[in-house]
């Protein structure tokens, strides 16, 4: 059992920031978080991320980890203490990394895509995308989590920390662009999911309200559009 | 006893190379024979059933140029491991593939126990974790080097693998020549990256052939491919000695020449295959 320093370079609006409280939660883990103005990044997190210069950054016994996804891994591999994160069967572990992969890669990025397009018709297509996506989880909440509340079962698990630490961001998109996203008619289970899992223990309180989200969006906006305009 | 014992495997090498060994027509009293041998009371309940068995055979959808093809393909030589190579056709999907991999339809995929996995890392991650006994361990054990290996795996897939794929597919001359300007700097990175993983080895992984490595290698060959395409070095033993002399070991190195095509064949594949790649940068 690790008694070293466990220091979390942050965000609080960032969900993969968010990711990683939720796994030092789940294992009990204190942690100082050090929150980050992404304006104007500190020395500690450009010198322990060179090359992505990004929040989350875990620095643990003075060594850095970087990435969400395999900072959450770590924690799972260091802190052996229940509940584990990742299934212990491997091909359930190579379907919780697919999923993870394709929340990261092609789902959420479509939120970008909302920001940004221009049009009904073209905001109604990427709507469609995005729902399409979680057609698509509802499935693999479905499969993996074999009758159980979360895709990790019993308890909250890889999936579960992966998707769940989006809601902020999915439920904000909702308001921005007026639209349900998250539909009981057409993936109930991740609805019912949607509800739980930040309820649970060691997500509350973790990703922030929506308006809070959209405020620090609004800014961030404001402030880039200052930038260009200068 | 001696013939009899390998018959359900007989049945799978009939299954998965679709075609009768023991026929009805051509070798009816062999047929025969085998149907009164396993119908045996002694050797019913010890012959395992030939479907059984098939769950036991490694299946890889691929193609033989695909740089993530051929990280599957070489953890799985480091493991020792026997597989079916199904070699997809390069313009048209099979159809076990769109039912394999529906989300992204592409390869590799490794059927294991009749049950897909998608995705060259990931596959190779499974690969690690069931075969645990056999051979090399391909990811570090210490938590911390396993994060630092998933680090600079997933930067490669993230930020060199996509400026390799503009460099070769894009049809646009100015695309490939900023992904070409692109590339040095990443390999400056990878550079140190190796210089800090290898401690003075032979590999990203050590002594021997590891996680990195695999990620890695298989776009040694497409990288002198888009060299010659694009007629442009991004290769340049000023900038990145220790990862050129990396580059050449792996490529060198007996466990993956047979696993790794030569970049020579990789080029006649874009040549013979995709021309419409070989776009003639326009000097300035």
């Amino acid at each position: 059992m690790a008694t070293s320093v466990v220091k979390l370079l942050g965000a609080q609006s960032s969900p993969y920031v968010n990711r990683v409280q939720i796994a030092l939660n789940l294992k009990s883990i204190d942690y100082e978080f050090i929150n980050e103005n992404l304006a104007a990044k500190s020395d500690l997190l450009l010198k322990s991320n060179p090359i992505y210069k990004k929040v989350p950054v875990l620095i643990h016994a003075d060594k850095p980890i970087c990435e969400s996804l395999f900072i959450v891994e770590y924690i799972d591999e260091v802190w052996t203490n229940s509940p584990s994160i990742l299934p212990s069967d491997p091909y359930d572990r190579a379907t919780a990394r697919f999923w993870a992969a394709y929340i990261d890669i092609k789902w959420f990025p479509l939120f970008g895509e909302l920001r940004q397009v221009k049009g009904e018709e073209a905001k109604a297509a990427v709507v469609e995308k995005i729902v399409e996506g979680l057609v698509l989880l509802e499935e693999a909440f479905v499969k993996c989590s074999k009758g159980e509340v979360y895709f990790g079962g019993e308890s909250i698990g890889y999936v579960d920390i992966i998707l769940g630490s989006y809601l902020g961001w999915v439920k904000a998109g909702e308001i921005m662009a007026s639209v349900k996203l998250l539909d009981e008619t057409k993936t109930p289970g991740l609805v019912g999911w949607a509800e739980r899992v930040l309820l649970n223990d060691a997500a509350k309180d973790v990703v922030p309200e929506p308006q809070v989200l959209i405020e620090v969006l609004n800014k961030f906006m404001m402030a880039s559009a200052k930038a260009s305009s200068n | 006893m001696a013939l009899g014992s390998l018959l359900a495997w007989l049945r799978v090498l009939e299954e998965v190379f679709k075609s009768e060994m023991i026929d009805e027509v051509k070798t009816p009293n062999l047929f025969k024979w085998a149907l009164r041998f396993c119908s045996d009371d002694a050797v019913k309940d010890v012959m395992p059933r030939h479907d059984r068995l098939l769950e036991f055979v490694v299946n890889l959808i691929g193609a033989w140029p695909s740089p993530f093809v051929n990280r599957v393909r070489l953890a799985l030589k480091l493991k020792s491991i026997d597989y079916v190579f199904l070699q997809e056709n390069f313009v048209v999907k099979s159809e076990l593939l769109l039912k394999s991999n529906p989300i992204h339809k592409k390869i590799p995929v490794l059927i294991h126990h009749d049950k897909p996995i998608c995705e060259s890392l990931i596959i190779v991650q499974y690969i690690d974790e069931v075969w645990s006994n056999n051979g090399p361990t391909l990811l570090p054990s210490d938590p911390y080097d396993r994060a630092i290996a998933c680090f600079w795996a997933a930067y490669i897939d993230d930020k060199l693998v996509k400026a390799i794929d503009v460099a070769v597919k894009s049809p646009d001359a100015k695309k490939k020549k900023a992904a070409m300007e692109e590339i040095s700097p990443m390999l400056a990175v990878l550079e140190e990256a190796f210089v800090k993983c290898s401690k003075g080895k032979a590999f990203f992984g050590g002594d021997i052939i590891g996680y990195v490595d695999i990620a890695m290698g298989p776009l040694w060959g497409w990288l002198k491919v888009i060299e010659s395409i694009n007629k442009l070095t991004v290769l340049d033993e000023a900038t990145i000695p220790n990862l050129l002399k990396w580059g050449e070991r792996f490529y060198n190195d007996a466990t993956v020449k047979d696993v790794i095509p030569q970049h020579e064949k990789l080029l006649d594949v874009i040549i013979k295959v995709f021309p419409p790649m070989l776009l003639h940068i326009p000097s300035n």
